[in-house]
């Protein structure tokens, strides 16, 4: 067991490094001089000069990376066009981001609970197929659009939710829910939609289990066998699938529902980067999120393996 | 991908194959022609296949309808034009410079953009470089999560290692996130001989995105296909690895590729929708759903047509992908079949 733990952390410490790598070389891979963007339009070869010498652009690859990654774990990243501190500036999304996150993800995954339960349950049937002609919708929808369509109709035609922006739960608790009530259902659209779908699929294969017969055979009611046997055992995939997605939409991941809405998050900082092309941002941006799903990844496996000691095999 | 065959056995059943075996078949009938005739039975999803052919082939019609009816390109602007519908005289853009609504007319059918531009025309040129780019990302996934996915699971030890590390790495980032980052980058300077704002850049994003997601289950089935009768006979008749791979693990693939296909092609026009919109696309001066609606959002409330069409048609299509490859998919699986009947 202490093997496989140590294994498994070595291999994400790897994968943490080869992160960190692939997103520097992305940006470095700019063909275009950052000096020349930075230094604006009329610089002079001189200007030009100093800048890249003042962030370093003409050393070499690994000196740049290591400077890069010293800067970023230090605090010490700053934006290149706005002169912000890049930590500064994600501590500040982080409220509306953990708020949308959050918030989103309780919806998101208690509905596709719902929803995947009673298309298994109805499988074949009429509810089924409404269901998953829902969810075929729920999962073709892209979040900026159905946004769009919330603000237009709810907001600007009726006037029952505001037109985006983030209030801070602390200064006004109702307006912060007003404002968080249409990004939370539109970020919840499009999981429930592929929840659900994964959830049914989950039950139907677990209901042929051998223990589920077993349940049934025993005298326990269809709704006990239900809620003991199949669902407990169907939820394993889902709530890993979770944990990772919460992870990614924390992270930043929810850019388009964030900038629909304009919730000022880490998404929306991550958009508005990208913008301006301040590459240093979405470089901190990016590696942190995938850091966060790589390191999740690792404790579920690891829980598993506890949990399960046929897993520890692969 | 949790429980591979450690044994080895030859009792590796929990790979859905084909349908052999299955008592429903008459003799005489293959897995194919028994897939056809599930999915003939399936109007739904048959409606939705039909309705993205009438889109696919719309679009690509978007030279004509511009040339006979529209008489405007893509990028033809017309700010100060008037224009006579129903007995009245309106300008393209009004005073406040806002667009003018659906005329239903040959001219500005669907309305004008802020730029005094024809929606119709747009729409459909719009369309068919979201297509294009789904098309050929899809593409470009299909071939290298396959391939990735077959030398993976079939070779193991250390190729496995190797490609099975490079997959985790890709699939920690969260796609749209990796998509805008690699779009930003690559528009910026183009990529060799790709020009920045090249169709083909996006294509080529997404195609990479993806690829974990068909690569990963795929070498799944190979780590079971592999331990199968079939494979060791052809070893022991000494076939080289690359054809075993090629000739025999790959046909029995077949039907995983044609259920990931629509998969990866809906999510791959959703991308391409994401990316432009946030600027890291489609860059200007051409036109796609996403650049439309990224243009459009803009002009909310005045002239909210130019999000509503071309997001309108955007989940037609990656919904009519979606259900028919739901479909696609039922009629390939015979299990699903036998577990729905239960």
């Amino acid at each position: 067991m202490a093997r496989f733990i140590v294994r498994r952390l070595l291999t994400m410490i790897a994968v943490l490094f080869a992160i960190s790598l692939v997103t520097f070389a992305i940006f470095e891979a700019i063909p275009s001089d950052p000096a020349v963007r930075l230094a604006g339009r009329h610089a002079t070869p001189q200007q030009i000069q100093q800048i890249s010498e003042k962030y370093g652009f003409n050393k070499p690859f690994y000196v740049q990376y290591l400077r890069t990654m010293k800067n970023i774990f230090t605090g010490q990243a700053y934006s290149y066009t706005q002169g912000f501190s890049v930590t500064d500036e994600i501590k500040a999304g982080l409220p509306a981001t953990v708020s949308l996150a959050l918030g989103a993800g309780v919806l998101w995954l208690l509905t596709s609970i719902f929803v995947g339960t009673l298309a298994a349950v109805r499988a074949g049937r009429y509810t089924d197929r409404m269901l998953t002609v829902l969810s075929m919708a729920g999962v073709s929808f892209p979040p900026f659009f159905l946004g769009a369509v919330l603000i237009y109709f709810l907001g600007y035609q009726a006037h029952i939710f505001p037109l985006g922006g983030y209030v801070k739960l602390t200064s006004d608790p109702w307006q912060w829910l007003t404002h968080m009530i249409l990004p939370w259902f539109t970020l919840s659209v499009l999981f429930v939609g592929f929840y659900s779908r994964v959830l049914r699929s989950t039950i139907l294969d677990t209901v042929n289990e051998d223990y589920v017969r077993t349940a049934h055979a025993k005298g326990l009611s269809d709704n006990q066998v239900l809620m003991r046997h199949t669902l407990r055992n169907s939820l394993i995939p889902i709530i890993s699938l979770w944990g990772l997605d919460l992870a990614q939409v924390i992270g930043g991941g929810a850019i388009l529902t964030e900038s629909v809405f304009n919730l000022h998050g880490i998404g929306q900082l991550a958009a508005q980067s990208i913008a301006g092309l301040d590459i240093i941002v979405i470089l901190v941006i990016v590696m942190f999120t995938a850091f966060a799903v790589v390191i999740l990844q690792a404790v579920i496996d690891v829980v598993y393996a506890l949990l399960d000691p046929r897993i520890r095999l692969v | 991908m949790a429980t591979t065959s450690a044994s080895g056995t030859e009792f590796s059943g929990e790979i859905p194959v084909s349908s052999e075996g299955v008592g429903e078949i008459p003799p005489g009938i293959g897995p194919w022609q028994l897939a056809w005739r599930r999915l003939r039975r399936n109007k739904t999803a048959l409606f939705f296949g039909g309705l993205f052919l009438l889109i696919v082939v719309l679009c690509m019609l978007a030279p004509v309808y511009s040339h006979q009816i529209a008489h405007a390109g893509p990028a033809d602007g017309f700010p100060d034009k008037q224009i006579h519908v129903g007995g009245t005289t309106e300008y393209v853009l009004g005073v406040t410079g806002i667009p003018i609504g659906p005329t239903w007319h040959s001219r500005f059918f669907l309305g004008a953009d802020g730029s005094g531009r024809d929606v119709a025309v747009r729409l459909l040129y719009g369309g068919r470089n979201s297509l294009e780019i789904g098309a050929i990302a899809t593409i470009i996934t299909m071939i290298l999560g396959v391939l990735l996915g077959v030398v993976a699971g079939y070779l193991r030890g250390f190729s496995d290692g190797v490609i099975r590390f490079g997959l985790d790495v890709l699939w920690a980032f969260p796609a749209v996130l990796l998509g805008v980052s690699l779009g930003v980058s690559i528009a910026v300077g183009g990529l060799g001989p790709i020009k920045g704002n090249s169709l083909y850049v996006p294509a080529l994003v997404i195609g990479i995105v993806y690829i974990p997601y068909v690569a990963r289950p795929v070498r799944g089935q190979v780590l079971g296909l592999r331990e199968r009768e079939f494979v060791d006979a052809a070893r022991q008749q000494g076939l080289s690895h690359s054809r075993i791979m090629l000739f025999e693990i790959l046909p029995n693939l077949a039907s995983t590729i044609v259920v990931f296909m629509p998969l990866i092609l809906a999510n791959a026009i959703l991308l391409e929708a994401g990316l432009s919109y946030l600027g890291a696309g489609v860059q200007p001066p051409n036109a796609s759903w996403g650049t439309m609606i990224s243009d459009g959002i803009n002009s909310i409330p005045a002239a909210f047509h130019n999000v509503l069409v071309p997001g309108i048609m955007l989940v037609l299509t990656v919904m009519s992908i979606n259900v028919f490859g739901d479909g696609l998919r039922d009629a390939l699986d015979p299990r699903a079949k036998v577990r729905i009947a239960h």
